[in-house]
């Protein structure tokens, strides 16, 4: 699915990944942990497209393919989804709207016509059911005055909608109480599949309790410095980062 | 992967051209420059008109010519020499047609390529036309529909020969003669525009539409509007401009007059896009219209404007609330790219008790613009309860344009309740990458964006209209496709 072969990137030169290696499978979750400023939304951005970051070294291949030349735009239409950290306010623009723009655009890059109407509607009524949505949200403008945890259902929505093939959720339990943690989490759960792939980046062990890993990777000054099994969470959970970084250092 | 920073925002706005920029060659009768008194009789007798307008004219000029050109406005421009213009061409091919046949083919190709062909139109289910090109109505249709009704709907010429009492009784109630520069000007040489009587009690079963257009190289355009419904009617009126791609400045200061009278309603829906210039600000349109509308007792005037075109716009469609009750609004997207300077907005007169006044007003500005709303709400003594509320938006994108808000407010009542809001707000590269990342592309996006940002007005637009305006957004400020 997903493969990155030593990846260098950095912003307004300040080296931030310093030689990335990651392979994702079908089927596979991956927890990204670190501590803060290890480079781990950095690593979400560079996978989703976003164009500050210069990628300097390496390359990221989505399905065998070379992704470094193509625009965020072209990326999601390949099947990338990042659920964003601080989603963004669109005034005026309803969630409705917006999720059938994003549908329809990356349809019209397949050559295929709009979704029809009614379609559309089937498919949102379903998706919002799952994720246990109510229909009048749905009319709201994009994320405007939204909760915390309002702004990371609506993602999960907009991820249910577009059906990606690898899901990057970046830090969706920050700001999130339990309840909202649990909805989310198991939203994510059920939309998983064998056929496609989710990304966990989160600073805590919490949210790994409900999106179980079958992998962990401890990212540390821009390098994977630990990989391993969903235990390796729990250790950092008690441990914390410091003996990782003795470790790195010795 | 490709980068996407402001300067590359910046890049694509300046790169799209005005896509309606090209000219008609119709034979023309076009009078010689200048303008003085034997100009003004000139015209008055050209249109076959009676003594009395001639001598309106006459005195409008005499008006005129004590005047000088307002300079407070928040724009900056190369006066127009009143004495380098012609006051008057009308397209050779009169007389008036019966069908579509007869028109002229190379307008009707104009019209194929502004994308409004006349059989288009006419197919759009209740849509009237009259439409004008370079001053003379040339084609009019479902004008039989509209006389069962008894709804008069013409040429300004054409109902001053017609209608010579409804006309005499109103034109220059609203606007008077001396209003302003551009007003007194107007009155002196106006060349045509329309006519539209409502009759008491009748609700138009139509949109009534107009077009103009500005045609002739060098002929400055001078339209005249009067609009008005009777006791108890209802009108929507739809204005839609487009003029092809020319290196000078044209001028165009236009007259409309709206008259409600008792439990009247006009929807006055105005699509503007003429030639805004090009990307270095060289020519474009010069807009200085005045737009008023008389609302008696529980009347009611919507003003809803849609302003992407022109180099220099001054404009303020306002409301007169003279009968208790009446209410008047103002609803306006303005939206300035490269060199283009926009200083609009409303004037909103409370005389009469319990009026109501609603602004809502959308400032776009791109490229080097600036885009200023500029609006007073007055209430005055006798006025009890007068209620406002203004609520003015500005969307900045880039680095080099200006918003400027100037809101005047005067209440000499202690009962009035007056509230105004605004906002100033950018378009970010985040909401740009959000929206790139959902498989939205930049240009797509900025539509989204700025449609999501208008579409409190929007919304007040008839339907078939709002699907126009929204296509003359993304046109006027997204980077040309592929």
């Amino acid at each position: 699915m997903l493969k990155i072969n030593n990846l260098h990137a950095s912003v307004e030169d300040k080296a931030i990944l310093r030689g990335i290696n990651l392979e994702v499978k079908p089927g596979e979750v991956h927890a990204i942990m670190g501590p803060n400023g290890s480079g781990k939304s950095t690593l979400a951005s560079v996978i989703a497209g976003k164009e500050e970051y210069d990628v300097e070294e390496g390359e990221i291949l989505l399905e065998g393919e070379n992704i470094d030349d193509l625009a965020a735009e072209e990326r999601a239409h390949k099947g990338i989804f990042l659920s964003f950290q601080y989603p963004v306010e669109i005034p005026g623009v309803s969630v409705t709207n917006f999720i059938k723009t994003a549908i329809n655009e990356t349809r019209k890059a397949k050559g295929l016509d709009d979704m029809p109407a009614n379609e559309m509607l089937k498919l949102i009524r379903e998706k919002s059911e799952l994720l246990e949505i109510d229909r009048k949200f749905l009319s709201r403008s994009l994320n405007e005055g939204f909760s915390g945890g309002e702004k990371k259902r609506n993602e999960i929505f907009q991820m249910a909608m577009l059906e990606p093939k690898l899901a990057i959720l970046d830090e969706t339990d920050s700001g999130l109480d339990i309840d909202a943690l649990r909805i989310v989490a198991n939203g994510v759960n059920k939309l998983k599949s064998k056929d496609n792939a989710v990304i966990v980046i989160t600073h805590y062990q919490r949210l790994l309790d409900y999106i179980v890993p079958d992998f962990v990777h401890v990212l540390h000054n821009g390098r994977i410095v630990k990989s391993g099994p969903k235990e390796l969470a729990h250790e950092l959970e008690e441990k914390g980062y410091d003996w990782i970084k003795e470790e790195v250092n010795a | 992967m490709s980068k996407y920073t402001e300067d590359d925002l910046r890049e694509e706005l300046k790169t799209k051209e005005y896509e309606y920029g090209f000219y008609t060659d119709i034979q023309s009768e076009t009078f010689p420059v200048g303008l003085n008194e034997d100009i003004v009789r000139a015209i008055s007798k050209k249109k076959e008109e009676p003594e009395w307008m001639t001598e309106w004219r006459l005195e409008s000029f005499k008006i005129w010519k004590e005047m000088v050109e307002p300079e407070w406005a928040n724009v900056h421009y190369q006066k127009p020499d009143f004495q380098a213009i012609s006051y008057y061409s009308a397209p050779n091919s009169k007389p008036k047609y019966d069908s579509l046949d007869e028109v002229d083919p190379e307008l009707l190709a104009t019209f194929d390529k502004l994308g409004i062909s006349l059989d288009e139109q006419k197919k759009l289910a209740g849509v009237a036309m009259d439409v004008v090109v370079d001053s003379v109505s040339v084609a009019t249709t479902f004008k039989k529909t509209l006389a069962e009704k008894g709804i008069i709907f013409m040429s300004i010429s054409e109902a001053i020969k017609e209608h010579p009492e409804l006309v005499k009784k109103y034109i220059g109630t609203v606007v008077p003669q001396k209003d302003n520069f551009y007003a007194a000007l107007n009155s002196a040489v106006f060349s045509d525009g329309s006519f539209c009587y409502i009759p008491k009690g009748v609700r138009c079963p139509m949109e009534l539409s107009t077009y103009f257009r500005i045609n002739q190289a060098g002929t400055g355009q001078f339209e005249r509007t009067l609009v008005i419904a009777d006791e108890g009617s209802y009108v929507s009126y739809l204005e839609g401009c487009t003029a092809p791609m020319r290196d000078e400045n044209q001028l165009h200061a236009a007259v409309v007059e709206l008259i409600a009278l008792d439990d009247a309603e006009i929807k006055y829906s105005t699509v503007q896009n003429w030639y805004p210039g090009n990307a270095e600000g060289k020519g474009g349109v010069y807009n200085f219209v005045t737009k008023r509308g008389l609302c008696e007792k529980n009347a009611k005037i919507s003003w809803t404007q849609v302003e992407t075109g022109s180099a220099v716009t001054w404009k303020y469609p306002s409301c007169v609330l003279k009968g208790d009750n009446s209410v008047g609004e103002f609803y306006s997207i303005a939206v300035t790219n490269n060199y283009q300077q926009a200083d609009t907005g409303t004037k909103m007169i409370h005389l009469g008790n319990n009026t109501k006044s609603t602004i809502i007003s959308k400032g776009i500005s791109a490229g080097k613009s600036q885009n200023s709303y500029r609006g007073l709400v007055q209430v005055s003594s006798r006025a009890e309860n007068a209620r406002n509320f203004s609520q003015c938006d500005s969307l900045l994108m880039g680095n080099e344009c200006g918003a400027h808000t100037f809101p005047y407010i005067e209440a000499k009542n202690k009962s009035a309740k007056i509230e105004h809001e605004a906002t100033t707000s950018k378009i970010g590269e985040d909401q740009i990458f959000y929206c790139n990342q959902r498989g939205i592309d930049t240009e797509k996006a900025i539509a989204l964006i700025v449609n999501g940002f208008s579409k409190e007005v929007l919304n007040k637009l008839p339907m078939e209209f709002a699907v126009e305006a929204q296509k003359l957004l993304e046109i006027s400020l997204e980077g040309s496709v592929g």
